[in-house]
């Protein structure tokens, strides 16, 4: 590797921290015109991927872990809030980082087992704990089985995340989802743990011959993202007021929480952002318009832009935004 | 609990295990061909089910008559899908891995989507037939016969692929896979053998979803959760290993008609998830994978 | 028989040949030498068709341009590759068989196993064992009998003594000598200089990518000069 003079790297990541500056800006202001629900809908469940795919990144981009399982962290999180509040009174706003803890926990306790595979072993394993969680939360009685939770309403309140037709709260909070993974990843980036963790990516021996612990580096990082995404769970099952194992803790839901970033260019900042952006209103779109029947013209639109973008654009759809600025801050995964 | 409710399930075990082994046979050849997991399996066992209910359907032909057929169509869906997708996927430059994940995943997305336009969401099943809704009795055991009739098939399917790997284009399949490209310097199209091996991998599930289809229901959905108990058997008796597949599929088949007594049947996967966890805790690799 | 003119080509990301012109003739063995790096593997590779490659390539006077490396392998030119590349899990007989697998239908394809073995005894008595379990010098057998076993017109072989017994070394020489004797054209990378042009009738010396000599073997080999300057003997 070419050594880059530090002020280099300073400058672009300030550049990176302006531009998000901007784009947070700009998102904070687009919900205020816009008055249709469908439209607010669309926004938010965006916001909502862009926050869980950057948490998936950190694991599966930064670190090379491509996780199939996340939908479990996201389901235990949105779990244990719900299970606080309707159990013991706790509002989600403290219980969406229990719920975040208990994501995190989970991916500890996965990664230690599922982390002395590599390659397609991981992935199959943890698309399988994956499915055992489920089958499980399907099972578990005390949790409401396969017919899940109903969320109580209390009425509108910021404390208990409950609002009863009002959108607005929603972008904001998911707003804050997304930027706040934003900012964790771009810290990660920064420091020393960034640095690791792409060089257990990129080589696993060189990783080693650098002194960094492989292991306690994946752990690390399968924590920090199954904090976020079990937070993003909570948030999720507050926001739907309805958590069962078939909407909150599916294969699918995993694939959907990495697709944004793969899509959008995996290992960036920015890929996650882009990617559900494209990623979930043509999702949204297609199965409104075009699934209703279901006939299932959706799913081939959802399919083949998955297997097209794959293809024709490997390193993710962010690249084709450094080719607009000529390369300038093109980083490569 | 009796010895003969026991001795029941254990046959059931074996009948459902041979069916799941051959799924497994079909992804782990692919795998070990070329290092590609294919996630629109569970979809091809699904086209192929489909297809047998289609063929019952329109010309009234015997599920067992149409056999013959949908391995041919299968095969030539296994080599148009390396020929129009996965050769691509091999030659990108970035994040090979993953995009070879999620090409086929896309596409068995797509695959869904397609049988939903054709038939709707709704549960279809073949009724009629040779073997429908019969069963035969052995030593007091009451075994289903279309569940008979895929296991002996499912025997045979994996005898031929035995046979296959003996012959020269076995040999040919094998150096390939040891060193892709290394077989140029003797002449071999390396695309021509993965394509080929693409079109036994689908026409191996494809026999699977024939037999499958005699006594199981047809749906969009349904290859997802044998595509699942697929990746679970390959990843335990290793992937590319094709004994391994038949090991790890019977087991895994028994496991679940056990866990089947002692458990809520919608619980009956959890064991053949436990023991593959526990399995690939200690060897990482499957129980015949190579290293 | 072989002629090539103005070839260049990247190996990853550096020029390793840069506008080589060369001429094999019918019958010829044709040694090329220069020191590490000098792109002689390149060369062979390029020939092969397992590098891209700008200006021509003619092999008896057809072009061998965008010919994928197995077409180039059944047009009669065989690379025997540095590190052998057998197929270490499959046996002596298949890793041999198979060099006549694209010859299906033919139903004396098998005929140059006799070759084979008459040029290297030691093969038969392995048959049955794995590839990957055979000593450096017999792999190297192995490697030229499964080359041999697709009836090349030109035969290249990359260092052919690359980590192997001196002794064999010696076979391995004597092999090469007969196997011209069959009418077979061949093209030689070694590093052992003596040798090599010991049994050549014709020399190119390469330096950095560039043909920087040629000429009649026993010239080169007498040249101290190219030796010093090139070869850093």
């Amino acid at each position: 590797m070419e050594a880059i003079p530090d002020n280099a790297i300073t400058r672009r990541r300030r550049n990176e921290l302006r531009c998000a500056l901007a784009v947070l800006v700009v998102l904070a202001i687009l919900p205020l015109p816009i008055s249709d629900v469908y439209t607010q809908n669309l926004i938010i469940l965006t916001l909502f991927y862009a926050g869980l795919s950057q948490a998936w990144n950190i694991l599966g981009g930064t670190c090379g872990q491509i996780s199939l399982g996340h939908a479990f962290y996201f389901g235990v999180g949105a779990y244990t809030s719900t299970m606080l509040f309707t159990h013991l009174g706790i509002p989600p706003t403290l219980g969406m980082f229990a719920g975040g803890a208990m994501g995190g926990l989970m991916a500890l306790l996965i990664g230690w087992p599922c982390f002395r595979l590599s390659g397609h072993y991981y992935v199959i394993a943890t698309f399988v704990v994956g499915e055992i969680g489920s089958l499980l939360f399907l099972n578990w009685d005390w949790i409401g089985g396969a017919s899940g939770l109903y969320i109580p309403f209390h009425g509108e309140s910021w404390i208990n995340l409950q609002f009863r037709t009002a959108k607005l709260p929603w972008h904001y909070l998911f707003l804050t989802f997304a930027a706040a993974t934003w900012l964790v990843a771009w810290l990660i980036d920064g420091s020393r743990w960034g640095f690791a963790w792409r060089a257990v990516r990129d080589d696993v021996v060189a990783a080693r011959s650098l002194g960094v612990s492989v292991f306690r580096s994946k752990m690390a990082a399968a924590v920090i993202s199954g904090f976020f995404t079990g937070l993003g769970g909570a948030l999720y099952g507050q926001f739907v007021g309805y958590i069962d194992p078939d909407s909150m803790m599916t294969g699918s839901l995993s694939v959907l929480i990495s697709l944004p970033a793969v899509l959008g260019g995996v290992g960036t900042l920015w890929g996650p952002v882009v990617g559900a952006a494209i990623l979930i209103p043509v999702r949204e779109l297609s199965s409104t318009f075009l699934g209703g029947s279901g006939r299932g013209v959706d799913l081939m639109l959802y399919g083949a832009m998955i297997v097209l973008v794959a293809l024709a654009r490997p390193q993710g759809l962010v690249s084709l935004l450094a080719l607009v600025r000529g390369g300038r801050n093109a980083r490569t995964a | 609990m009796t010895a003969d409710i026991l001795l029941q399930a254990v046959i059931g075990g074996l009948l459902m295990g041979l069916i799941y082994a051959l799924v497994a046979a079909g992804l782990s050849l692919i795998f070990g061909l070329m290092d590609v997991v294919n996630f629109a399996h569970g979809e091809l066992l699904m086209v192929a089910m489909f297809a047998t209910f289609s063929l019952w359907q329109l010309t009234g032909l015997d599920p067992l008559m149409v056999l013959p057929l949908v391995v041919v169509l299968m095969f030539a869906l296994g080599v148009a899908i390396y020929h129009g997708l996965i050769a691509r996927a091999l030659t990108v430059q970035f994040n090979r891995g993953m995009v070879q994940i999620f090409v086929t995943f896309g596409l068995g997305i797509f695959i869904r989507g397609l049988a939903q336009f054709f038939y709707g969401g709704e549960f279809r099943s073949i009724t009629g037939g040779m073997v429908a809704n019969r069963t035969v009795q052995m030593a007091g055991i009451y075994v289903p016969l279309p569940q008979f009739a895929a296991s002996l098939v499912c025997l045979g399917a994996f005898a031929l692929l035995l046979v296959i790997s003996r012959t020269e284009f076995g040999r040919a399949l094998e150096a390939t896979r040891e060193d892709r490209d290394a077989v140029a310097l003797i002449g071999i199209n390396r695309d021509h053998i993965f394509a080929i091996g693409w079109g036994l991998g689908a026409a191996t599930v494809g026999i699977a979803g024939v037999m499958l289809a005699t006594f199981y229901y047809v749906s969009p959905n349904v290859g997802a959760n044998f595509a699942t108990i697929a990746y679970v058997t390959v990843a335990l008796g290793g992937f590319g290993s094709l004994g391994g597949a038949l090991v790890a599929g019977l087991l895994i088949g028994e496991i679940e008609a056990l866990t089947a007594l002692v458990l809520e049947p919608s619980l009956k996967q959890v064991g053949m998830f436990v023991v593959y966890l526990a399995v690939v805790l200690f060897r990482p690799r499957g129980l015949f994978g190579r290293l | 028989m072989l002629r090539l003119h103005d070839v260049s080509a990247s190996y990853r990301g550096l020029k390793a040949l840069q506008g080589v012109s060369m001429d094999v003739g019918k019958g010829e063995v044709v040694a090329v030498v220069g020191a590490n790096g000098a792109g002689k593997s390149t060369l062979l590779r390029a020939i092969a068709g397992q590098v891209a490659t700008t200006g021509s390539i003619e092999f008896d006077g057809e072009s061998l341009a965008h010919v994928p490396a197995h077409m180039v392998t059944r047009r009669g030119i065989s690379l025997v590759p540095e590190g052998r590349r057998l197929f270490p899990r499959l046996s002596v007989e298949d890793n041999l068989r198979l060099g006549a697998y694209s010859k299906r239908g033919d139903f004396d394809r098998f005929a140059p196993l006799e070759l084979v073995f008459s040029l290297f005894p030691r093969l038969r008595e392995r048959l049955m064992q794995r590839a990957g379990t055979l000593s450096g010098g017999e792999q190297q057998m192995l490697a030229i009998g499964r080359a041999l076993m697709t009836q090349p017109r030109l035969l290249m072989l990359d260092e052919p003594s690359q980590g192997i017994m001196p002794k064999l070394v010696d076979d391995i020489f004597k092999a090469i000598l007969r196997i011209r004797r069959l009418d077979v054209t061949i093209l030689l990378v070694e590093q052992r200089l003596a040798e090599s042009l010991e049994i050549a009738d014709r020399a190119y010396v390469l330096q950095t990518g560039r043909v920087v000599m040629s000429g009649p073997a026993k010239q080169i080999a007498a040249d101290a000069a190219v030796r010093q300057a090139y070869l850093g003997m």
